[in-house]
């Protein structure tokens, strides 16, 4: 399965019924060195759209957005407790959380790999 | 002819460039400050008290048994502790400081003699008001004036800040809401994307759901888009006018009909009056709520030098729900309405409640009412222009070798962006950091978020023309040498500040929060 990202710049990998999300490395590139990330809990809901955790760098603070619809099944709690790692591997290692989707279909909508960097080049 | 100098040289020797490494780590004036733990000694004190004697130990056997582990400072050793410290400082009493939408200004001696007269500084808040009448009448006429600048009919004088007033404000619409019966259904509260980050909490904190106006390409608010967010869910808007790109929002009549044609309030965050006070009635152009920061506008210290102040004015439609306290005047004594009783016997049972304790900064009241009054009508009017006319000396100035983010003319403050650094490796960071060795404070960085690297300069109406063309030369030379290569340097910059480039990064994930006493040096060997 490849990876989609939406506008915010969030990616989703999906794999059997559960996607991965993390931020994409423009996002990571942008933000420049996070010193912070506050994830959700297990269990927690959230609709397409929703702030479903929290990223700081040096620079800003942002809001990352729920790219899909459904619980939080896992959450990576190693980037918690070590920021650097999501400019370190953001596509990688340093996902964010596991969700199952309540609406697969949310997937279509999201944009590939090229129509991503396109949109990332031109913001 | 000879002139006895004693044999003493009074040219500087070719040795003055040396390196010199001093023993204690100062550099002249230029003190290595400790901090006040190590200056002090933990286990004494500053002041010798006698052991009391004979009295009784009445704390029940709760008495200290440890030191406490403060610092013992002599009052020389404080006092010299601190100056030290505020030397290292940079206030506007040393140079121009021209963050963008703070509106440093000059803060006049004048002010300060006014705000020290004992009549007013000495005033207990508690004090009846049969022995504040002075002080009530300031308050008083200085609501008078914020009421006549604005060209609105009410002015809630407590808010302690620009965001308080804020808070003032939004709380007024959601009374309002109420009262109407609207505030279940009114939840949306639109903001433009450059908005100061005060707006969206505000709105956040009085229980509205934030959604952003996109802007039109030109910096300012795009009034199609708006329209198509309004509905009779919107509870208000939150516009900044002038705008945090340093522009006057044209359209903003047209928005405010717009937004009261859909049910809504107009909220203005008056954090830039200071580039329209004398020239343009917020009240004329459709406002419900604006606060005024008397520490922009009125040159009252910023919150380094003391506390700020925002006396919010409200429209017809919200004076019935401004706060308590306020002043009255019934049969020529000054009084004050501070509880909800005395509120409904004055018509004024409405009023979304008591905002603070007391009645507002005074000490700020003291020193805005000053500044009015010494400048008067036309001297607020020319202080508002020469605020513009410096910004768009400042942006002419720079256009040949910076980019500013959209086309002149500006109003108070001109907002670049990064572009002109393309390519050259150096980002907004490292420009700032450049310009501290040049010996001025940076600009405001990376606000507003509307264009990329934004660099925000607000001049103000206190600099000289000879003070901005040094500060234009210095910039100018500073992009110059950005784009001839000379990137190493920016990113070492400064490189004469005390610490240097300090590493945000490090500062942010490994704070060094507590101070712990040295471990014990082992015996030498």
């Amino acid at each position: 399965m490849s990876v989609k990202y939406s506008e915010d710049h969030e990616w989703v990998k999906a794999e059997g019924d559960v996607c991965t999300i993390g931020v994409s490395a423009h996002a990571a590139e942008q933000l420049g060195d996070v010193v912070f990330v506050e994830l959700p809990e297990v269990g927690k809901t959230f609709a397409k759209g929703d702030e479903m955790a929290v990223v700081e760098s040096v620079k800003a603070a942002s809001d990352v957005y729920a790219p899909i619809s459904g619980d939080v099944v896992e959450v990576n709690s190693a980037i918690v407790d070590e920021p650097a790692k999501v400019n370190e591997d953001p596509q990688g290692a340093a996902w964010f959380v596991k969700i199952k989707p309540s609406n697969a279909s949310e997937l279509d909508a999201l944009m590939d790999e090229t129509a991503y960097k396109e949109f990332a080049g031109q913001s | 002819m000879s002139m006895n100098n004693q044999g003493r040289p009074t040219k500087a020797s070719d040795a003055m460039d040396a390196n010199v490494k001093t023993f204690t780590g100062n550099k002249a004036l230029m003190i290595e400050e400790a901090l006040s733990f190590e200056v002090g000694d933990l286990s004494g004190s500053g002041v010798d008290l006698q052991e009391p004697s004979g009295e009784y130990d009445r704390l029940g056997g709760l008495k200290r048994n440890n030191m406490i582990g403060l610092p013992g400072l002599s009052e020389p050793e404080a006092m010299r502790h601190f100056v030290r410290l505020s030397q290292k400082n940079y206030a506007i009493d040393m140079g121009p400081f021209p963050l963008g939408s703070c509106t440093m200004k000059h803060n006049p001696r004048l002010n300060e003699k006014v705000a020290r007269l004992p009549g007013f500084a000495d005033l207990h808040p508690l004090a009846p008001e049969s022995a504040a009448q002075g002080a009530l009448e300031l308050i008083d006429t200085l609501a008078f004036w914020l009421k006549e600048l604005t060209g609105m009919p009410a002015v809630a004088m407590s808010p302690k800040a620009g965001a308080h007033g804020e808070l003032c404000g939004m709380m007024a619409i959601k009374a309002a809401l109420e009262a109407r019966g609207e505030a279940g259904k009114r939840v949306r509260v639109l903001a433009p994307e450059s908005a100061h980050g005060t707006n969206p909490a505000t709105a956040v904190l009085c229980g509205f759901k934030v959604e952003s106006i996109p802007g039109d390409g030109t910096g300012r608010v795009d009034l199609e888009a708006l329209k198509e967010k309004l509905g009779d869910d919107v509870a208000g808007i939150m516009v900044t006018n002038p705008n945090t790109c340093g522009l006057f929002e044209r359209d903003i009549r047209a928005i405010a009909d717009a937004v009261h044609e859909a049910g809504g309030y107009f909220y203005c965050d008056g954090a830039n009056f200071n580039a329209i006070a004398g020239k343009v009635k917020p009240g004329d152009l459709g406002v419900d709520a604006m606060h005024i920061n008397l520490h922009k506008t009125f040159s009252t210290p910023h919150g380094g030098g003391g506390p700020g102040a925002g006396p919010t004015v409200l429209s017809e439609a919200l004076a019935p729900f401004a706060p308590l306290p306020y002043v009255s005047l019934e049969d020529g004594k000054y009084g004050l309405v501070e509880t909800l009783h005395h509120a409904e016997a004055e018509d004024s049972g409405e009023t979304l409640g008591r905002l603070t304790a007391f009645h507002g900064q005074m000490g700020m009241f003291t020193r805005a009412l000053s500044y009015m009054m010494s400048h008067g009508k036309d001297g607020l009017k020319q202080a508002s222009e020469d605020a513009v006319l410096n910004a768009n000396y400042v942006l002419a100035r720079l256009k040949s070798e910076m980019t500013p983010s959209f086309d002149g003319p500006c109003m108070h403050e001109a907002l670049f962006d990064d572009r002109f650094l393309k390519d050259t490796g150096v980002e907004t960071i490292d420009f700032a950091k450049a310009m501290i060795d040049e010996g001025y404070h940076p600009m405001t960085m990376y606000f507003p978020l509307v264009v990329h690297g934004a660099m925000l300069v607000e001049p103000t109406e206190s600099e000289s023309k000879r003070e901005l063309d040094l500060f234009c030369d210095a910039l100018l030379s500073l992009a110059k040498r950005a784009k001839a290569g000379e990137t190493e340097s920016f990113k070492a910059a400064p490189v004469y500040a005390p610490r240097r480039r300090l590493d945000e990064t490090a500062a942010a994930r490994h704070p060094v929060l507590r101070w712990s006493p040295p471990q014990k040096a082992e015996a030498a060997e």
